[in-house]
């Protein structure tokens, strides 16, 4: 059984290897060669193309884009600059504050909705009016509110992860099993070991999935907001306001290599962040982690 | 040995008396009674089985029984006492199983002593001698989750016995089970009433499983419920499985009860239930059979 498991397992990883390895090769060819492989067979496309007002011989898209040794190549030089590390270090700096403040205001906040009825009917009429507010509508409204730009890009990374958090606690407590109350209460249990036994433990999964979901939207969002706000608080000169700023900076420099890193640097820290509350959830809920 | 001696429970069983007892739901122009001027007896240190055709009000008279709902009218009492709310002197089984997902076996025997703050020594041996009778010493690390069915059940067996229960109430607990995990089941379940003696609750719609369990059978009307009879079940203990088809005496209250379900079912088939036409069938073939 485990040698099928242990051979399953190397063939995923080997079509994975494979995959990114011919997206790479199509890349560099598609991006060096600046035309069509194979220019012939696909005169149908370029006619269709040419119709619509793309006349030139490259591939398009893949033919503006640096290669990916170029991009690698920018990458090698920008890893010993400080500036780029800063970038790392404020986006997550970011979207650990509004993660974090978004955990630690959402789950009570959800909790509190799921347990009362009063704190429903006071509290859900005013959250479903916000909640349908994208996060990013509320940059200018956020650098008029917070005294700091820093604290207006936290507050929208914030929002971001907030209302999903708030949306499955609610909703999980709200679908635990009503015989599980039954029991609880017959064999004795107060209301705050209800609580603590019983609501808490059963909600967990729920908060699990909603912080994994809050934290995809929480990179999108505060990539989007240091681009918009031009990245706050700058240390001396080129990219030290996060990486969403790095990007930004980067394109208006015309470094189109560095965008590239930008790009991937982003994607490389929104799947450690999500590894990380992946381990952590699983941690916390050992129950789920059987079959 | 010596060891299941002292951890064994001072069984306290008490006795259910529900009186002149109804419930109905909805207000007057949608008035709908469930349960109507019932009255039975839950006799003290016996197995009350109750049987009646599916959705003929059990789960309302059991939610009403472990105080998680009130009466409309008439009264229910414990001892005399009349019930107010869910307590641990009445412990229910649910149809399904309901051990919490997030506890291991152990910590889900022990939530009621835990929760009521009696956790002692001698708690903690019974804990003990309960996993070694239920058969689940070994898995007292796992989550319901890794448990089989029957495993479930009894761990939940456990569950409730540990808080020394004087009335157990059992809604249809062996429901979904195969039939041969419900056949150990049911040595298992009555091997455990007979060494305690405690007063049981059992409601199921299964005859088999009610003959052999059963001291007294009581045979439910449709909805609005009320008992339509009560058998006496005077088959000697222990009984075996093979009982249930061999015993004569066995067969004889069978038949009867089946007679007395077909009339019922008859009833409400008259009244437009689809569901009892099934049962219809069953019995008369059965019947053409011997």
């Amino acid at each position: 059984m485990a040698m099928t498991k242990q051979a399953l397992f190397t063939r995923t990883l080997l079509r994975g290897l494979v995959s990114i390895a011919v997206f790479l090769i199509l890349w560099e060819l598609g991006a060096r060669s600046k035309q069509w492989l194979m220019l012939d067979a696909f005169e149908w496309l370029r006619s269709v193309l040419a119709a619509v007002g793309w006349d030139k011989k490259y591939l398009p898209w893949i033919g503006a884009v640096p290669a990916p040794t170029e991009v690698l190549k920018a990458w090698v030089a920008v890893l010993g600059e400080q500036g780029y590390w800063h970038s790392w270090y404020m986006s997550f700096f970011r979207v650990m504050g509004g993660f974090i403040a978004a955990m630690i205001i959402g789950i009570p906040f959800g909790l509190l909705l799921a347990v009362s009825r009063t704190a429903y009917g006071i509290g859900f009429p005013v959250f479903e009016v916000l909640r349908p507010i994208p996060p990013l509508a509320w940059v200018p409204a956020s650098i008029i509110f917070w005294p700091t730009q820093e604290l207006s890009i936290t507050f929208v990374t914030f929002l971001g992860a907030f209302y999903t958090i708030v949306i499955n606690v609610v909703g999980g407590a709200k679908s635990i099993d009503v015989r599980y109350f039954q029991a609880a209460r017959s064999m004795g249990s107060s209301q705050w070991d209800i609580f603590r036994r019983i609501i808490l433990p059963g909600t967990l999964p729920s908060i699990v999935v909603g912080s994994a979901v809050g934290m995809g939207i929480t990179w999108e969002v505060v990539v989007a907001a240091e681009m918009i706000s031009g990245g706050g608080s700058q240390i001396g000169g080129t990219s030290g306001g996060g990486l969403g700023f790095f990007i930004w900076n980067s394109y208006v420099g015309g470094s189109y290599e560095q965008i590239v890193v930008g790009m991937i640097s982003i994607g490389i820290a929104g799947f450690l962040s999500s590894e990380l509350l992946r381990a952590l959830g699983k941690y916390v809920t050992p129950w789920l982690r059987l079959r | 040995m010596n060891q299941t001696e002292t951890t064994k429970q001072k069984i306290d069983a008490g006795e259910i008396i529900v009186a002149n007892m109804s419930k109905y739901y909805g207000a007057v122009q949608f008035h709908k009674d469930v349960v109507k001027d019932c009255s039975f007896a839950i006799e003290r240190g016996k197995l009350t089985v109750m049987i009646g055709p599916s959705g003929c009000g059990k789960s309302t008279l059991i939610r009403l029984l472990a105080g998680f709902e009130k009466p409309s009218s008439g009264t229910i009492t414990l001892n005399g006492h009349p019930i107010t709310g869910p307590a641990h002197d009445r412990l229910v089984l649910f149809q399904e199983t309901a051990l919490f997902p997030w506890m291991t076996t152990y910590d889900n025997i022990l939530y009621g002593p835990r929760a009521r703050g009696e956790v002692t020594k001698e708690t903690l041996d019974l804990a003990e001698f309960l996993l070694n009778k239920v058969g689940l010493q070994d898995f007292r690390r796992k989550y319901p989750m890794q448990l089989s069915g029957g495993m479930q059940r009894r761990a939940e067996l456990a569950r409730a016995m540990i808080n020394n229960p004087q009335v157990m109430i059992l809604d249809e607990p062996f429901r979904g089970l195969d039939a041969m995990t419900k056949e150990l089941m049911w040595e298992y379940y009555s091997t455990l009433y007979e060494e305690n003696r405690r007063t049981n609750f059992f409601v199921t719609t299964d005859i088999d499983e009610a003959i052999f369990l059963a001291d007294r059978l009581l045979i439910m009307s449709n909805i609005p419920t009320q008992v339509r009879a009560v058998l006496e079940v005077d088959v000697p203990r222990p009984r075996k499985l093979t009982d249930i088809v061999e015993n004569d005496r066995a067969n004889e209250i069978k038949m009867e009860a089946l007679s007395i379900l077909h009339e019922e079912a008859m009833k409400s088939f008259s009244r437009g239930s689809k569901a009892a036409a099934d049962f219809v069938e069953a019995y008369s073939r059965r019947v053409a059979k011997t």
